[in-house]
């Protein structure tokens, strides 16, 4: 029966109906919904693991083990999980392998704008590029096939376009596949000896993945009537050309972004007077069709930044573009995201910024910290480079950043790649100062569970890993717990972890107040009798408190009874009582 | 039959998702080619967030771009004003009036223009505004704001009531469906 599927879902779909019995993945924007679609089907093991590499070799392994597997990441996972994957590239594969990566042009929730194409050439693993939801499904079950016939991972390319858009789709069955596992050292043990008899299998194997390139179904042309252009393109480009062109031009559509075929593509440009390649991002294509001495247009004329759209496409094509609506003259003020109402970061950042401390920050919700008016974050660079980061800064000063910087991190981002940092931290004896944001949840992908939780990806409970514990383990003696909501208790404890002549931690605790679980309190109330206007609260860049005009028109401070939660934190800053919190017996 | 447009835009966390759910299930039983796109992640927490719904005989971008919107169904005025060059030449704004400060204008950084709702008519803009979550309030839950302006918009369209009820039906919980429906009729009626 036809259904509206989103594309992470369809992937899903496809991974149930090619019988995939293992996932494990790391969340991250826009892949997240791939793995918790899949976690619905029981048929399923699945599994959130701590960072992407770790899933990646954990989806080899069930491979190895002869079940279908599949791992999940966003583009800037692969590059964690590149380790495993330049070299699972050499011992190919038992029961087929696929490994989902989603891209974000236009960085919508990532921060920076790489092309994971790229990794397909440079492992030498094939990599198809589904543009709709029901491509999807289609080429996440073509994907496990091409594993198994050519003895290789195989990458499959989302974008947040094609991830976070529904179209109709028409779901199938589910087959069932199993390999028996037989030891083959030289396959799969990458010694030198065996990975140089490895790597001819590899070129080879990449040769006759052209050859496929050539006749596979799903690079194909659709023709048009006008050949004085021809148009090659993927993924979610590829609608943009449609919508713009429909049948007039020639269109090439490339299913495997790599290996890209030859004589197909060389055909393709004899039969068209221009050759235009249109995709996001790098030159891939382009790249390729230069290779082969063509003539083409390409990013001369497609910018390598940014997403595109189809008024972009009609632009650069030189056709027509609807001319855009009416607007207002007024400046329309933007709208950033922003930290909840009662978020247990925003006391953190607010004391921190008020201490003047330097903080090498993460990637996780708390990098709105990074955001006026708390604008409390000095660095933010990937997964994990907080306490690493800080412990370079601290060491490098010799002394003189001791005291006044901190590394911020969360708990899932602490467990995916912070550990490491810290145990160089204590081997290496910085004087650093670290900060676990611990709010019992991975949040900014949407609450996902992780190892400090205590519940697993289906929701049954598991082995919660104790964050106290683990710091003490890798060599951390101070380590203090503190919450949140309480502001005094939290700059004490910033302050004398600072003084501290060693390494140390604070995990600031308190579960994210999204959580389900979290009871609110009555929202604050406020008098503006007694504000004295001070705006001292604005301070904290609560979206719930705002300055707004009394009978007599000064400016007062007041509380947004939908958006409140009651934490609290308003009401301590507040020295003329006109914040309060509500009692409880009304 | 050509590509219609529909952008729902408004402020993270108002429930726009659960009105391109509704949207997509209804035409879905018409039988259109269909293509829904969202927000997900860092631009949720409060931030400016767009939906669009494409449909007709086959639908080729997920997106709607500049001049092309049929329909924006707007959640909050502010965002109805920042997405008005979507519009379609003859296309209408469906707008909640509801006003939710961004955080520039709630630190003083910007201003929230001042009688937006006029601005939006004196600049040519076909714009129908009513307080949609006064009657959300009145169906029993401000939540209910989706499908009060998804109630609005319904009257634009050939749709029958059954249908429109009967994908209301299929996207809500059951506890939740007398107001919900409740809410789909204010809408209708406003």
């Amino acid at each position: 029966m036809k259904q509206l599927m989103l594309g992470n879902e369809a992937v899903a779909r496809g991974l149930y109906e090619a019988g995939c019995a293992f996932v494990s993945s790391y969340p991250g924007t826009p892949s997240t919904e791939i793995t918790e679609a899949i976690a619905k089907y029981s048929e399923v093991y699945a599994e959130w693991a701590p960072n992407e590499k770790v899933a990646m070799e954990s989806a080899f392994g069930a491979s190895l083990a002869g079940k279908r597997s599949f791992c999940g990441m966003k583009h800037v996972g692969l590059n964690v999980s590149a380790d495993p994957l330049f070299t699972i590239a050499y011992t190919g594969v038992n029961a087929g392998m696929v490994i989902g990566v989603a891209d974000d042009a236009g960085m919508h929730s990532s921060q920076n704008e790489q092309d994971s194409r790229h990794y397909a050439r440079a492992a030498k693993v094939p990599m198809l590029e589904p543009a709709d939801s029901a491509e999807a499904i289609a080429f996440a079950k073509l994907a496990y096939e091409l594993s198994e016939q050519f003895d290789t991972p195989v990458l499959l390319k989302m974008c947040t376009r094609v991830s976070h858009s529904q179209s109709v789709v028409e779901p199938g069955e589910r087959i069932e596949v199993s390999k028996p596992y037989e030891k083959n050292p030289a396959k799969y043990i990458m010694m030198p000896g065996n990975a140089n008899k490895r790597h001819p299998v590899v070129e080879a194997r990449t040769r006759t993945l052209v050859e496929w390139a050539e006749t596979a179904d799903i690079n194909r042309v659709e023709d048009g009537s006008d050949h004085s252009r021809g148009i090659i393109t993927s993924s979610t480009s590829y609608q943009y050309v449609k919508e713009v062109c429909g049948d007039r031009y020639p269109v090439m559509k490339l299913g495997m972004i790599w290996p890209m075929p030859e004589k197909k593509i060389r055909d393709f440009a004899a039969s068209v007077e221009e050759l235009v390649v249109v995709e996001e991002l790098d030159s891939f294509i382009e790249a390729h069709c230069l290779n082969l001495g063509l003539k083409v247009t390409g990013k001369e004329v497609f910018p390598a930044i940014d997403e595109f759209s189809q008024n972009l496409v009609a632009q650069k094509l030189g056709m027509n573009v609807p001319c855009a609506g009416c607007k207002v003259d007024d400046a329309i003020p933007a709208r950033p995201p922003v930290m909840c109402a009662g978020c247990p970061h925003r006391s953190l950042y607010y004391t921190l910024a008020k201490n003047k401390i330097t903080v090498i920050g993460d990637i996780g919700c708390y990098t709105l910290g990074a955001v006026p008016p708390l604008a409390a974050v000095d660095s933010v660079v990937c997964m994990g480079a907080s306490i690493s980061g800080a412990h370079g800064f601290t060491k490098a000063l010799q002394g003189a950043a001791d005291g006044k910087t901190v590394a911020v991190i969360g708990d899932s981002t602490f467990m995916h790649s912070g550990i490491t940092g810290l145990v160089n931290v204590a081997y290496n004896e910085s004087n650093t100062t670290v900060i676990i944001v611990d709010n019992s949840i991975t949040g900014m992908t949407g609450h996902q569970q992780n190892p400090t939780t205590g519940m697993n990806l289906k929701g049954d409970p598991c082995t919660k890993i104790d964050l106290e514990t683990l710091c003490r383990a890798v060599g951390i003696r101070r380590v203090r717990v503190v919450d949140p909501y309480d502001l005094k208790q939290t700059e004490t404890a910033i302050k004398e972890e600072l003084a501290a002549p060693e390494a140390s931690v604070i995990i600031s605790r308190r579960p994210c107040a999204l959580l389900k679980y979290v009871k609110h309190n009555k929202p604050v109330t406020f008098d503006t009798d007694k504000c004295r206007s001070c705006k001292l609260c604005m301070k904290i860049g609560c979206p719930a408190i705002s300055m707004t005009a009394d009978a007599s028109g000064k400016m007062k401070a007041t509380i947004d009874n939908t958006l409140c939660t009651g934490c609290g934190v308003c009401t301590q800053l507040c020295h003329f009582g006109a914040l309060n919190m509500a009692k409880e017996a009304e | 039959m050509k590509t219609s447009n529909i952008m729902i835009v408004g402020v993270g966390g108002q429930g726009s998702l659960l009105a391109s759910t509704l949207l997509g299930r209804l035409l879905l039983t018409k039988g259109y080619d269909i293509k829904v796109s969202e927000v997900h992640g860092m631009s949720q927490r409060g931030g400016s967030v767009v939906t669009y719904v494409r449909f007709g005989d086959k639908v080729y971008s997920p997106v709607i771009d500049k001049g092309e919107a049929d329909y924006i169904v707007s959640f909050e005025l502010l965002e109805a004003a920042r997405w008005t060059e979507y519009l379609k030449k003859d296309g209408k704004l469906v707008a909640n009036t509801q006003q939710i400060n961004p955080m520039p204008v709630i630190t003083g950084a910007a201003q929230y223009p001042e009688n937006l709702a006029d601005k939006l008519k004196a600049a040519g803009i076909n714009v129908d505004a009513f307080d949609a979550l006064s009657l959300a309030e009145q169906a029993g839950s401000s939540k209910a704001v989706n499908i009060v302006l998804m109630g609005h918009l319904s009257r634009s369209f050939d749709f029958t009531l059954d249908e429109w009820l009967d994908a209301i039906e299929k996207s809500v919980p059951a506890k939740f469906l007398e107001l919900n429906k409740k809410a789909f009729m204010l809408g209708r009626e406003a």
